[in-house]
């Protein structure tokens, strides 16, 4: 289909709030110096958190692996720079939680000397083999949601019955305020991005590749579209740039995969029930440079924002101390009031500048009272609707308000619950200023929580009636077993003579013990006769007899200290 | 008049067959009310309701025999809980009990000397050990009930509190004031 009448798919809902892209999105990427020291989170994707394979101690490079993927969800992570591994250990990270988490201290040794990259010869590689290499280079998806992108790029589940993978999309919305890390990256590295998709499409065995880009990035559009012509990659379908109408959330996933196809995805489905799959444009470019540079993913594009000196795109290392960041966009300016991890609609408030860069970190805005004003306080519900017209989910968020306010989870659930993004349209048109999402993420972690404890009852019940089963089984094995060799004695006891009978040998030696028993028998009567008592301590050498003495004389000394103990106080 | 009587009767004898029949063949085995207190109870099978483990309890409870306020491990929560089930009103934790953070057990291995007495007292099984081999806890299988620790003849076992981490970690209950209008 010609890119001019594709038709565009409008979802329910959604906001326009002010994009304030302007403030960051003029100026070209800029490198940051080198850092004397990085600190490397292991958990900066979901799953399980990488293990690491370095010591405190050790001398390491750029690029190498320091954490190891751990199971099948989770990925690899690597060192920013050269230097020396100084701790691993509890450290600030972003999170809305503020808790510290395990991270590699590295100390730059101000080298910065790298591995040897290897490129990967991806068009002759085993697939299986390739997706582990994208997996020992840390490629996590970098538009948000951190998934390991090994797992979505393998192509055995691409071809799966009943929906077989046959839409690649790309994700250039950012649909986000004040974001402008993905429209820069568009902008300034389209051929990689392009190249990116293309290994993505030819990995998926897809036909058709779509890159939606919001229509407010036409610099984008126009490089992402030269791109295509440049590129002299070998083609897997075609690659089709696509601009989008902009309206908040346009960028999430679902969302973003009904506007270009006008699939949707069932309520508790992913965007690949119906065959799409989608990866942000950062993605695309890293997997690009993973696999044709060998590089493993080291940096991403951070926009810095708001309340800052020189607001703009940063290639930043990650592990750079949000502090460093800062400093790079000319420090935070007067009055500036705390930061947002992420955009303003999704983002959260950052507990300590001490934390690092991670790939999930997309964008850092420094807040001022101009800038964000104090929310204004809440009003009750007035059952307006607004927040359910602009729901793009189509949930009715005012109802799953009133029940997670009065924590009765099972109703929330019955409202689907599950389907909401959490994008923030609801809050952001509610006029009673009511932080709807705060609500919805509460009665999430609550029913998570919820889960976890019953599981875990459930598998202590399952434990505990096992051990009681355990014990009675022991019990009857052991009665069962005194049963039988009870039975045997008995057994061998009555068959005892007769088997006696049997064996001329037993006979003998019986024959022959009755005959000793007899003569020492004889023996002590003649001695009796005679008055003689036996004694056998008689005509001792003189040797033995001092050493019976001694012990005579040392047992009487313990049995009088023992009876000084006993009789004693 | 006669012949509606009997077939009145005739209906109400098939249908008595019926019901009666359906009374032996469906029969429920366990009280199911058992089986539902038993399902709100954490099956720490702690046994701190005096009771030697959760199902005696529900056991108990379903009897009559027991209060729902003695078990402190389901807390407040559980006891609201086990009020809605049983249609009665809930009640403050029993006199002398007291709910705990959750905690797991832990062995100090320098000073187990494999003596085996706690993976007895174990009720689910979450200590691995042989005789004169030192002992270790499960951290996910253990309830937290505590009962390990009296048979520990050289005391090394002592219990950690679980602490919050990043997948454990909850948002918290929204607080906005609300705007009073007068």
């Amino acid at each position: 289909m010609s890119p001019l009448h594709r038709p565009i798919h409008r979802f329910h809902g959604g906001v326009h709030p002010d994009d304030h892209k302007a403030a960051s999105s003029g100026t070209p990427i800029r490198a940051m110096p080198l850092l004397p020291r990085y600190l490397v989170p292991l958990r900066q994707h979901i799953g399980t958190p990488a293990r690491p394979v370095v010591q405190v101690g050790d001398t390491v490079l750029r690029g190498q692996m320091i954490g190891s993927a751990e199971g099948y969800v989770s990925t690899a992570v690597h060192a920013p720079t050269s230097g020396r591994v100084v701790a691993i250990e509890p450290r600030a990270v972003p999170h809305p939680s503020g808790l510290f988490d395990m991270a590699i201290v590295i100390e730059s040794d101000g080298l910065d000397r790298a591995v040897e990259f290897q490129p990967l010869d991806w068009q002759n590689t085993d697939p299986s083999a390739l997706r582990n290499r994208i997996r020992d280079l840390g490629l996590a998806g970098l538009g948000g949601a951190v998934f390991p992108s090994y797992i979505k790029l393998n192509p055995g589940v691409a071809r799966q019955a009943p929906s077989p993978i046959h839409t690649l999309i790309l994700n250039g919305a950012e649909c986000e305020p004040w974001i402008t890390c993905d429209d820069r990256l568009m902008r300034e590295r389209a051929r990689q991005v392009m190249e990116g998709a293309r290994i993505m499409a030819r990995m998926l065995g897809v036909k058709s590749t779509l890159i939606g880009v919001e229509d407010n990035k036409p610099e984008a559009i126009a490089a992402l579209n030269q791109a295509r012509l440049d590129s002299d990659l070998e083609v897997a379908g075609d690659v089709e740039v696509v601009a989008v109408p902009t309206l908040y959330p346009g960028g999430g996933g679902k969302q973003l995969a009904y506007t270009l196809t006008g699939l949707e995805v069932p309520a508790g489905g992913l965007s690949t029930d119906v065959g799409i799959q989608v990866f942000n444009v950062g993605t695309a470019y890293g997997l690009r440079q993973a696999v044709l540079g060998g590089e493993p993913l080291i940096s991403r594009i951070v926009t810095v924002t708001g309340h800052v000196a020189r607001p703009g795109n940063f290639e930043v290392r990650i592990g750079t101390p949000v502090s460093d960041l800062l400093e790079a966009a000319g420090g935070r300016l007067a009055d500036a009031c705390g930061e947002i991890v992420g955009g303003p609609m999704m983002g959260f408030d950052l507990m300590d500048l001490a934390a690092p860069v991670t790939k999930a970190v997309n964008c850092i805005i420094v807040k001022s009272p101009t800038l964000f004003p104090p929310k204004p306080l809440a009003l009750p519900c007035i059952r307006c609707g607004a927040c359910a017209r602009a729901c793009p989910v189509e949930l009715q968020p005012f109802e799953m308000y009133w029940f997670s306010r009065a924590k009765d989870f099972g109703k929330v659930q019955g409202f689907n619950l599950f389907d909401c993004i959490e994008c923030g349209c609801c809050s952001f048109v509610c006029p009673s200023h009511i932080p709807l999402v705060d609500y919805f993420r509460f009665a999430k972690s609550e029913i998570w929580e919820r889960e976890r404890e019953k599981q875990a009852s459930d598998q202590a019940r399952i434990r505990h009636e096992f051990k009681a089963f355990r014990l009675e089984r022991e019990k009857q094995e052991k009665a069962e077993k005194f049963a039988k060799a009870a039975a045997e004695n008995k057994a061998k006891t009555a068959a005892a003579p007769a088997d006696k009978a049997e064996d001329p040998e037993a006979a003998r030696k019986k024959a022959i013990l009755d005959a000793a028993l007899a003569r020492a028998q004889k023996a002590k009567e003649e001695m009796a006769a005679a008055g003689v008592a036996p004694k056998n301590t008689d005509n001792l050498p003189p040797r033995v007899e001092r050493e019976i003495a001694e012990i005579e004389a040392r047992r009487e000394k313990t049995e009088s200290c023992q009876d000084g103990v006993r009789t004693g106080p | 008049m006669l012949t509606a009587i009997l077939v009145m009767a005739g209906i109400g004898l098939v249908l008595g067959a019926v019901l009666g029949w359906a009374a032996i063949r469906f029969r429920v085995q366990e009280d199911p009310l058992v089986d539902k207190i038993d399902a709100i109870l954490p099956q720490t099978q702690c046994g701190q309701c005096g009771y030697p483990g959760c199902k005696p309890y529900a056991e108990a409870i379903a009897k009559g025999e027991a209060d729902i306020n003695l078990c402190p491990p389901g807390g407040e929560d559980g006891i609201k809980r086990l009020a809605e089930l049983l249609g009665v009103d809930p009640k403050p934790l029993g006199e002398g009990l007291e709910p705990k953070p959750r905690a797991v057990a832990i062995i100090d291995e320098n000073t187990c000397i494999g003596c085996t007495l706690c993976i007895q007292a174990c009720p689910v099984d979450a200590i691995v050990g042989a005789a004169k081999q030192m002992h270790v806890i499960i951290a996910d299988q253990c309830t937290g009930c505590e009962l390990c620790l009296p048979p520990c003849p050289v005391d090394c076992i002592h219990m950690d509190v679980v602490k919050e981490d990043l997948t454990t970690w909850k948002w918290r209950y929204p607080v906005h004031r609300i705007r009073q209008i007068s």
